[in-house]
């Protein structure tokens, strides 16, 4: 039975350096008063460490405990999920930390750390996380070591502490690498599991794109073989949007099936797209992906869809045609939905609509006549349009004349509408960046984009960017180059930090290798890389015998370390030793009691035969041992020889 | 070396749950006949082993301890959370600690192998105090041995060794019989380096301590002989009979030394009390009263030896098959409180 002890003022300073290094990240995501809170604890408990104070009464702690559970209800609604249980986690670290009285309170609160540091993972698993996650978990071992030994300096407590972990670390890349992985979730997850996920949204409304505009974040990597696709060519495919109510536009009836219906023609590229978590099914493949994709579905208006909302980052092999014709025969119901326009809305556009379709001899010629005529209105892109009120159309084609790409989409669909000839809104992402370090193309939450189909008879659904009429900037160079100067642009889009700019590629190009290797690591990369190092067909059996094997090397390696007695090697006992070892074997041990000569005289007695030449070894040992002058290397190499070379027959 | 005898282990049942401890009881002496054929089998415990009792791996044994436990219990949480949430980290995280965890194991190990353990001085105690057995845990590494505890019966003695040295540990283990009595069976454990772990041997030094009968709380005078020449004064003890000093003799009880002149520079003397010279008393077993047993008249005789010892009084000592002619100092009490603890024991009390 262990005994309870009181912690010492060293043994709380790793625990609160611990408990801070832990709680100190979650800082960003945490609400203030919960910071607050837990900030003061840790200050309160600090002070009472200083001065040598008792923890507060428990009364005290557990009304603490009560009012921050209330707080957490109200400010979350629940209990169950990651920010509740992160939120609820911290705060009774916290209290623990204030609260510890034992060396046992001092060790749950170092589990709860360690809980707390896995939560830390929940938002965030950049590299700089990680690392400061290894630090917290130095510190929280210190801090175990240091109620076992705290005798020890601080700096040799940490680095034992240190030592340890460099011991665990070839442990965990074998477990990491080889232990059986299983593709979560194991259960259903609370709702709140996939908050925080950017992305494009399955409907359209003024603003809804502009605000994605402002954000940096990526949305996917391709990694082509050989040459990508011009920026001309790199339309991302997401939503595509039939209908409208006047606001917002929302995707229309379509079909899924396990192959595409069109034929893929033109320059095929193949890539690997690495997409990021946005809890929607669709891929955003580039247009139009071959049905090399197993699992799945190919829908009627191009889309590629997952089986499932992508909530892990995924990675696809994929191979696109740009150049293939679609559509070249579609329903009459699909054309029909392509022309619906509801009624009493932006008047002054179906006017401009009837002019431009009069005389017109076909769609073709309308076509070319609405961006003509788009063109000479002289429309501005901006990231920051003006507010549009009821007659959205109306009033940014005649009124405001600013807008982003999702009204010139709208605009230009509405038109077409009027003017009868089917047409629809694709939204999705245009463009992207080579990154120069690893040669991959990033495609960002800022090159969310929204263009135009229309559907010409004998030519299927045409691709028109409307955008690209005010700023083809836009779609050969990216936002940046497109919006005009005073815009406000992300820091990192902003010309002239060239430097940055680079600094951040460098950045990207290794965290794309730590997404791919370390965060993107399941099964089917286990699978994948077993089958590199020629294991075929490797299941559980072959992944718990390598498991195990590797275990237990590594294991032994340790007990190697455990047994090196780094000692000071001295040859003459070595060779005394051995003398007595070799005698052993003929019954005639040294007692631990008997000196070189005692022991001398009775072997001398013992082995008549030897008598001289063993009266003669032990008393050069004696002589060596105990003489005067320091023993020198010669005469003792000298005596190891004779003793070796004893011949007792 | 820092040493500090700790509080007292539980026996078998004791602290447990007075249910359990019902459900336990008719178990009991088939719990501690198993446990004994455990000893033998597992840990070979057996016969007294002889010094320098040395650690190989061969009788290192870890184990998880309650601590190890919870901590092996939130990491199986937090790899359920990691795959529940895909959280590729949180694999890192729990497959690091997992792995600390198995370096704990051959540290706990490692801070236990090659110590060497020698049995030191055992003082014969008096049976009713505590008897101390030392024992000297040596390091041969070059590298520090912090964590340590040493375990007998209700004691437990922590202890830490610096590199290359030695401790002397003192087991302070409670007396209830006189006679020779055995240290046994030891424990030597450590849960160092994060307390995860529990390493542990089980060693039986070759350590033994004379236990002297307990004196008699409140004995008769001394005999008629010793009266005759003390008078009445002594025989209650505790009179302040200082009566001056002389030189000191090699013979003299270290007892009454003056030590406090020979502290200021003075020469060695010697505190006489009155009446002492010449004082010689004849402690027989056979005059004591037929009514008393045994351990009674040992008891007595004990008690008798003290006072006469404490009064620098020379004695007699006559037992049964033996006696001790007259003498006086430390070596001849000895002398005689060894007779009396060894007394039809059938060890050879001249041994």
């Amino acid at each position: 039975m262990r005994e309870v002890r009181t912690p010492t003022p060293l043994q709380f300073g790793w625990l609160l350096a611990a408990v801070a290094a832990t709680v100190a990240p979650h800082a960003i995501e945490l609400s203030a008063w919960l910071v607050i809170l837990c900030a003061s604890l840790v200050a309160v408990r600090a002070a009472l460490s200083w001065r040598r104070g008792e923890p507060p009464h428990q009364l005290v702690i557990v009304l603490i405990a009560i009012a921050s559970g209330v707080g957490v209800k109200l400010e979350f609604g629940h209990f169950f999920g990651k920010d509740p249980g992160v939120a609820l986690l911290a705060v009774l670290l916290c209290l623990k930390l204030l609260e510890s009285r034992t060396t046992r309170d001092v060790r749950a609160a170092v589990l709860l750390t360690f809980f707390l540091q896995a939560g830390l993972f929940f938002d965030n698993q950049t590299p700089g996380i990680a690392a400061l996650a290894l630090a917290g978990t130095l510190l929280a071992t210190t801090t175990l070591l240091s109620l076992e030994d705290d005798g020890a300096r601080p700096a040799a407590q940490l680095r034992t502490g240190a030592v340890l972990l460099a011991q665990g670390l070839p442990f965990m890349l074998v477990l990491f690498v080889l232990f059986p992985r299983v593709q979560g979730p194991l259960w259903g997850l609370p709702a709140d599991a996939y908050s925080g996920m950017t992305g494009l949204s399955d409907s359209m409304a003024p603003g809804s794109i502009s605000q994605l505009g402002l954000s940096d974040a990526i949305a996917f990597r391709a990694e082509f073989d050989g040459v990508p696709p011009p920026p001309a060519q790199r339309y991302w495919r997401g939503p595509v949007l039939t209908r409208y109510d006047g606001r917002t536009w929302r995707p229309g009836l379509s079909v899924a099936a396990t192959a595409p219906g069109y034929e893929p023609s033109g320059t095929g590229y193949s890539y690997r797209l690495t997409l990021e978590p946005h809890n929607q099914p669709w891929l955003l493949a580039l247009d139009f992906p071959a049905a090399n994709l197993p699992n799945a579905r190919y829908t009627s208006d191009y889309r590629l869809l997952a089986e499932q909302p992508v909530r892990v980052r995924a990675r696809f092999d994929l191979r696109s045609y740009p150049a293939t014709a679609i559509g070249l025969t579609e329903t009459a119901a699909a054309l029909a939905e392509a022309r619906r326009l509801p009624a009493n809305v932006n008047p002054r556009t179906r006017e401009l609509a009837r002019e431009i379709a009069a005389g017109a001899p076909d769609h073709d010629a309308i076509l070319v006549r609405t961006l003509e005529r788009l063109r000479s209105i002289g429309l501005t892109y901006t990231l920051s349009p003006p507010l549009l009120g009821t007659h959205a159309v109306d009033e940014f084609l005649f009124d405001t004349r600013q807008g982003f790409c999702e009204h010139f989409a709208s605009a230009f669909v509405f038109l077409m509408r009027a003017a009868g000839v089917p047409a629809r809104v694709v939204t999705g992402y245009q463009g992207g960046e080579i990154n120069p370090v690893d040669r991959s193309l990033v495609v960002r939450q800022s090159d969310a984009h929204a263009w135009a189909e229309v559907w010409l008879a004998g030519r299927g659904w045409i691709r028109v960017d409307p955008t690209a009429l005010s700023a083809p900037a836009r779609i050969e160079s990216g936002l940046s180059a497109a919006l005009p100067e005073w815009d406000a642009l992300p820091l990192l889009r902003r010309p002239g930090l060239d430097w940055l700019r680079d600094l951040r590629h460098r950045w990207e190009a290794l965290s794309n290798t730590w997404n791919q290797w370390v965060l993107g690591y399941n099964p089917d990369r286990q699978r994948e890389l077993l089958e590199r190092i020629g294991f075929s067909q490797p299941d559980w059996r072959t992944l718990a015998v390598l498991l195990g094997a590797s275990a237990t090397a590594l294991m032994l390696l340790l007990f190697a370390w455990a047994f090196a007695q780094r000692r000071r090697y001295d040859p003459l006992d070595a060779a005394w030793a051995r003398l007595s070892r070799k005698l052993a074997r003929h019954g005639a041990a040294r007692h631990p009691w008997e000196g070189p000569l005692e022991y001398g005289q009775r072997l001398s007695t013992a082995f008549p035969g030897q008598a001289e030449a063993l009266r003669t070894i032990t008393e050069r040992y004696a002589r060596l041992r105990y003489g005067a002058d320091h023993a020198d290397p010669h005469s003792v190499r000298e005596l190891a020889r004779s003793i070796r070379r004893l011949n007792l027959k | 070396m820092h040493t500090r005898p700790d509080a007292p282990r539980r026996p078998f049942l004791a602290g447990r749950h007075p249910l359990v401890a019902r459900r336990l009881a008719p178990f009991v002496p088939h719990l501690l006949a198993l446990r004994a054929h455990l000893d033998r089998w597992l840990f070979r415990v057996g016969r007294p082993e002889p010094a320098p009792i040395v650690l190989g791996q061969r009788r290192i044994f870890v184990m998880p301890t309650s601590a190890g436990l919870a901590f092996a219990g939130a990491l199986l949480i937090m790899l359920i959370a990691s795959i529940n949430y895909n959280l590729s980290l949180g694999y890192a995280l729990v497959f690091l600690l997992g792995g600390v965890a198995v370096a704990s194991i051959v540290h706990a190990f490692r801070n236990l192998l090659h110590l060497s353990i020698t049995p030191g001085r055992a003082d014969p105690a008096f049976a009713g105090e505590s008897a101390s057995f030392r024992l000297v845990v040596s390091n041969r590494r070059r590298s520090r041995r912090p964590s340590l505890r040493l375990k007998a019966r209700s004691t437990i003695a922590p202890f830490a060794i610096a590199a290359e040295d030695s401790a002397d540990v003192l087991l302070a283990l409670p007396t209830t019989q006189r006679g020779w009595m055995q240290l046994g069976r030891v424990h030597i454990e450590t849960t160092y380096p994060l307390g995860l772990i529990r390493a542990w041997s089980v060693l039986v030094p070759d350590q033994r301590c004379l236990v002297y009968p307990a004196p008699e709380p409140m004995p008769p005078p001394l005999p008629e002989s010793a009266a005759r020449t003390l008078g009445q004064r002594s025989s209650g003890g505790g009179d302040d009979d200082f009566a001056g000093l002389r030189p000191h003799q090699a013979a003299d009880s270290p007892r009454h030394v003056a030590w406090k002149i020979l502290a200021r520079g003075g020469p060695m003397l010697t505190k006489q009390f009155s009446g002492l010279d010449g004082g010689e008393v004849h402690l027989d077993w056979d005059a004591l009263p037929a009514t008393l047993g045994t351990e009674a008249r040992l008891s007595r005789l004990a008690a008798w030896i003290v006072i006469a010892e404490q009064h620098g009084l020379a004695f007699s000592l006559a037992l049964p098959h033996a006696s001790v002619a007259v003498g006086r100092g430390s070596g001849h009490c000895a002398n005689c409180l060894r007779r009396l603890a060894l007394f039809g024991t059938g060890y050879a009390a001249d041994a």
